[in-house]
């Protein structure tokens, strides 16, 4: 069942469920950032729609930045006006930030410990239509392996609402991950939302869970579907939202990883140095448990529709399914 | 910061020498680093540590003062020196340059020394910061009260994101942001113009929309106007592309780009480090009884 505790939107599992851009979700909630703070600024590389940072801009004109398309002095301008007491925000695709200027970011934002967020608006293959060379499934690894870097990756709009709100208020680097795509609101205003820790949102209605599904960013829809079709198969499931991956709630995995002694991961980026393998480098090291990766496999993306994308790469819900049932195999 | 006294000039000229003298000294006690470089700007460091800069050593983290970004980090022995000279803090503590816990890192580190603006080391990235500081500045109407200054290597300019950050700074005419360029025409692997050609340079700058002074780098008063000249500009940021010696002060050292990347020890034997300092105590002597 749904976790109560958390207020979660009741309409989930719905036909009709409200879906939202989770970047519309970063858009409204730099505007609120805005208000609280006037240190808040706002740089983009010529994607101040796409990103959703133009509501900010119509807000604050005059705390607003276009940089061009040069993505290497995003990230630098920003931090030298970090480096006066702003608390720089810049966008622009994933691949470009924090892909195309990965140096600048690690020099000038991680090595400086100055406060800019990086958003990247376009993660994963959702991306669709576009095709490989505009879908980020590496921007996490590349973010991960950063000394002071943190990085969150919402769910729906409504997460990514909040993670913009509580950036805005830490003094440290940070990254967040947005997607394209309209996604289901699988959260509400009430969900509770504190940066670095992982919250269960599905749990079995008694007794213990068989398999733990730790989830990051859109997907947690398909894998709480997943889940639910799961129990009524006689499966029971914890699934966890691992939104923080950077700081990672390692208390939380561990404690699921004793529970249940079996994992799967569930991201829209490539298995090599994701989420997936921040949760296996926590596992390995605490509480050894068989893992299954549902992500990308050594492989670039191509055009065609989210769903087909998510289907063809094998990370749609019934391929979540088999992932559980061949980790409970697994199971020692 | 005013007009220069014959005075001062040789007071600034002694400064330099010693800085020079202090430059070859941590970087034969290090064992490696970058020498012309360092030469080549002691005159620009004192003028600007001795003369221009709004700073205060004994409050290096004083809001009001001006922000000095240094991008080409590898030259960060002149910056070392000339923070320990101007009192930032003791001499003593050059000689731990690149040695294990140190807080004079083989390039700059802010949080290992905080007088620092910025790290860098890696080339193209610090002008744009100063761009981002001198926009702060502005948004908060502190751009008439401060500069923003940033020293940057001829060679860096070979980086694409050197030419974003020019392009940025004309676009939002920065008026509180100066540069100088440190063309000495070395770099690694050779002369620039080699390398890959930077002339027309002033040209160059022109069509981006700034304000361009070029200047002999080791004329202090040549140098000063050039700053006063940047200050008064109103409508455009400035880049002062000052003409330096690498190795100045040295003369085998001097114009020869292999000493841009080797330490004074790296040479053909141990007898150039004492005939560096040797020369440069030399030239202090000179100074001194030539105007006393």
């Amino acid at each position: 069942m749904l976790n109560p505790k958390l207020k979660l939107n009741p309409k989930i599992f719905n036909d009709d469920v409200e879906q939202v851009n989770i970047r519309k979700g970063f858009g409204e909630g730099l505007v609120l950032a805005g208000e609280t703070n006037k240190n808040v600024v706002a740089l983009c590389a010529d994607l101040t729609e796409s990103t959703q940072m133009i509501f900010f801009k119509e807000k604050f004109p005059e705390r607003f930045v276009e940089v061009g398309v040069a993505e290497q002095n995003l990230a630098t301008v920003a931090s030298g006006m970090a480096a006066m007491g702003k608390i720089p925000f810049i966008s622009s695709y994933a691949m470009f930030s924090p892909g195309r200027n990965w140096e600048q970011i690690r020099t000038t934002i991680a090595y400086n410990n100055r406060p800019v967020k990086i958003i990247g608006s376009h993660g994963g293959i959702s991306v669709g239509a576009d095709g490989g060379t505009h879908q980020a499934l590496e921007d996490i690894a590349l973010m991960r392996v950063m000394p002071n870097m943190d990085i969150v990756s919402p769910c729906d709009a409504l997460e990514a609402k909040k993670a913009t709100i509580a950036l805005a208020k830490t003094e440290k680097p940070a990254y967040l991950r947005l997607l394209r795509e309209k996604t289901p609101i699988i959260t509400t205003e009430k969900t509770p939302f504190n940066l670095g820790k992982a919250e269960i949102y599905w749990l079995p209605d008694a007794g213990l869970a068989q398999v733990g599904i730790i989830v990051t960013g859109g997907l947690l829809h398909r894998a709480l579907l997943a889940a639910k079709e799961l129990e009524s198969e006689g499966i029971k499931t914890k699934v966890m939202n691992l939104v923080s991956i950077k700081p990672i709630d390692m208390d939380a995995i561990i404690a699921l990883a004793k529970e249940c002694k079996a994992i799967v991961t569930v991201e829209e980026h490539q298995v090599m140095g994701g989420m997936g393998s921040a949760v296996a480098e926590v596992l390995a090291q605490n509480f050894s448990a068989p893992v299954e990766f549902i992500g990308i496999k050594d492989k670039f993306g191509q055009s065609g529709t989210p769903d087909e994308l998510i289907e063809h790469y094998g990370m749609g819900k019934n391929a979540i399914k088999e992932a559980v049932k061949r980790v409970l195999k697994r199971k020692v | 910061m005013s007009h220069l006294s014959d005075e001062k000039i040789v007071q600034l000229e002694k400064t330099a020498n010693d800085i020079r003298q202090s430059i070859i000294e941590m970087l034969v006690e290090a064992g490696s680093g970058h020498t012309a470089g360092p030469l080549g700007m002691a005159d620009i460091f004192t003028l600007f540590y001795f003369h221009i800069l709004k700073h205060d050593p004994k409050n290096p983290s004083w809001e009001e003062r001006d922000r000095l970004v240094l991008s080409n980090g590898h030259i960060c022995p002149v910056l070392y020196a000339s923070m320990a000279h101007s009192g930032y803090f003791p001499l003593e503590e050059l000689k731990t340059l690149r040695k294990f816990g140190t807080r004079l890192q083989g390039h700059p580190h802010r949080e290992y020394l905080p007088y620092v603006e910025t790290s860098s080391g890696p080339l193209g990235l610090g002008l744009s910061q100063a761009a981002g500081m001198a926009l702060a500045d502005r948004m908060d109407k502190k751009d008439k009260d401060r500069f923003i200054y940033c020293f940057m290597s001829d060679g860096e300019l070979d980086e694409g994101n050197s030419w974003e950050a020019i392009m940025f700074a004309g676009k939002n005419k920065l008026r509180n942001l100066i540069v100088v360029v440190d063309r000495n025409n070395i770099q690694i692997d050779g002369f620039t113009e080699d390398t890959m050609p930077l002339e027309p340079l002033a040209e160059k700058w022109r069509a981006f929309n700034w304000h361009v002074i070029e200047v002999g780098g080791h004329d202090f008063r040549a140098l000063n106007e050039a700053v006063e000249e940047a200050q008064a500009v109103y409508e455009k940021p400035t880049v002062i592309i000052s003409h330096n010696i690498p190795g100045k002060g040295v003369k085998e050292f001097e114009r020869d780009y292999k000493w841009h990347g080797y330490d004074p020890n790296s040479g053909k034997s141990k007898e150039d480090y004492a005939m560096a300092l040797n020369e440069l105590r030399t030239l202090g002597g000179k100074i001194k009884s030539e105007h006393q």
